[in-house]
């Protein structure tokens, strides 16, 4: 699966795709690949504050908990009520419809130490290359 | 989010299949020191290995298990004395054929493991035992049988295991091998040639609470290879597909099967544990048998049941349980979404107060106090078969 150019990514795999003030946040495909199918997601209401690197909700494979941390600083405007019900949309489409949170971000300068879609994809290339040696 | 960092490869051990199952990239974790495939994303993943063993087929590499044989001296009978005296099952009460569970425990009643006992002939025996408990299966093993006229091998490293699970299993097996299968009964065995190899041992066992087989064949890289590839091959039909780990955990804790380090360990005794009907205390003396008419002589304290949330929640392994006012009455021993039943469900430790079906209590999940209430187990039981009568 293609990463989108316009995103930004964290190395514990959660991309951010930034219009003007407002971003959303996701996990990447390679998240989703390594979680396998995604049960149950945990994420704050709006209003809740993200803090960068720190953890602010769970995404839930059947064999497994894993947290998911922020890629910057923000208060949230929206959370993803469909993936309730249908949080395998986090399997199949999780750059887009499985996106996680909506929020105002505080200092949109925190985005220039995350990696573009090049340097995310030899990021991760890397690890796989690392796990198959 | 991040994932539990792999230890370097060279530290885990690895079954005959490992090369095959990286070439069907298969997602590998550390099992009990194992490298083993957890999920094959070329199966569909988790859930779709678990619905075909429910609805159809799968065959997954259990090499990983350990096999102990204990054969008699010189005269008769000191195979079974043995096996009597490290075992809590009865031994005696097996047909040649025949395999039945049981554990091994240690004096204080708790358990060594569980294991699965065959009786190859009248004084020859075979114990299948857990991947991460091998050695010191092993070595207890040989250490309280010494008084016993009777010889131990590990030949742990000597055998492929496949399993090939589900309700189309039979169907694969025919195929296979020119051995009557609609003779063997659950939990009883044969030994047949499969593709060529004679006298392989065929059991109807496994661990996943449908019907199916065990098969043990040599373990050579090239002959496991080509009896996985020849299974699949023969199940291509019935829809067969590779199954990981991770679908073994999920059907077994749906069918109420304890896993070693889970619902049973050194610190939890059979009576806990609900294995009564695998005890027999009218038999000869055997190791953990003292300790274990005291302990139902005080009482239980502590009982394994199944729970089901009623509120949004995952109970995990190790979570806490408690009661309305907060206050800790028990541990989850495993807990997941059973893909079968759309629910989540656990097992759990509780006190007998707390253990009747319908009782609410409560699961701390990240702080949280999430409902679920006392359901009855096993979770999930397969529907009976009339063709073939299944005797457990």
């Amino acid at each position: 699966m293609a990463y989108p150019k316009n995103y930004r990514y964290t190395k514990e795999h959660e991309w951010i795709s930034v219009e003007g003030p407002l971003a959303t946040i996701g996990i990447t495909d390679y998240a989703q690949h390594e979680l396998g199918d995604v049960v149950f997601v945990e994420v704050p209401k709006p209003g809740a504050k993200l803090e960068t690197g720190k953890s602010f909700g769970t995404v839930e494979s059947v064999k497994a908990v894993s947290e998911i941390y922020a890629p910057a600083s923000g208060a949230v405007i929206e959370s993803n009520g469909e993936l309730q019900n249908t949080p395998e949309k986090i399997n199949s489409d999780p750059h887009g419809s499985g996106w996680l949170v909506k929020m105002r971000l505080t200092n949109a300068a925190e985005l220039n130490g995350l990696m573009d879609a090049p340097a995310y994809e030899a990021y991760i290339a890397a690890k796989s290359t690392e796990a198959s040696a | 989010m991040e994932f539990a960092a792999t230890p370097h490869k060279s530290e885990l051990r690895k079954t005959p299949l490992n090369a095959l199952h990286r070439r069907l990239g298969a997602k590998m974790v550390n099992f009990g020191g194992w490298d083993m495939p957890v999920e094959y994303p070329s199966s569909g993943g988790l859930i779709a290995e678990h619905k075909a063993v429910r609805a159809g087929v799968g065959v997954f590499d259990v090499s990983h298990m350990g096999d102990i044989r204990i054969r008699s001296g010189a005269k008769p009978g000191g195979a079974l004395a043995a096996v009597q005296h490290i075992s809590m099952n009865d031994a005696s009460k097996l047909g040649i054929g025949q395999a039945h569970y049981s554990a091994m425990l240690y004096p204080e009643g708790t358990f060594v493991d569980d294991v699965i006992v065959h009786r190859l002939d009248e004084d020859d025996f075979l114990l299948v035992i857990n991947a991460g408990t091998r050695e010191k299966d092993i070595n207890w093993v040989r250490e309280n049988t010494k008084n016993f006229d009777c010889v131990v091998e590990d030949l742990s490293d000597a055998y492929t295991q496949l399993a090939i699970q589900g309700t189309r299993a039979v169907d694969v097996m025919k195929k296979l091998t020119d051995a009557n299968l609609d003779g063997i009964k659950n939990y009883w065995f044969t030994h047949g040639t499969v593709f060529g190899l004679k006298n392989t041992l065929i059991a109807r066992t496994g661990y996943t609470g449908e019907d199916g087989f065990e098969i043990y064949v040599p373990s050579a890289v090239a002959t496991s290879e080509r009896v996985w590839n020849q299974v699949m091959e023969a199940g291509r039909e019935f829809g067969i597909v590779p199954c990981g780990l991770g679908c073994r955990n999920t059907l077994r804790l749906e069918s109420k099967m304890a896993l070693y380090g889970h619902e049973i360990s050194d610190r939890i005794n059979v009576w806990e544990a609900g294995l009564d009907r695998y005890c027999k205390m009218e038999k000869d003396d055997f190791i953990g048998r003292a300790a274990l008419e005291r302990a139902k002589a005080a009482g239980l304290k502590r009982t394994l049941i199944g729970i089901e949330m009623i509120d949004r929640g995952i109970a995990r392994d190790e979570y806490c349980c408690c009661n309305e006012a907060g206050e800790a009455i028990g541990v989850v021993t495993s807990g997941s979404p059973s893909p079968t039943l759309g629910k989540n469900i656990a097992l759990a430790y509780v006190p007998p107060a707390f253990s009747a079906v319908g009782t609410v209590l409560y699961v701390e999940i990240r702080g949280q106090k999430c409902k679920a209430q006392v359901v009855p187990t096993p979770f999930y039981k397969r529907p009976k078969k009339t063709a073939v009568q299944q005797v457990s």
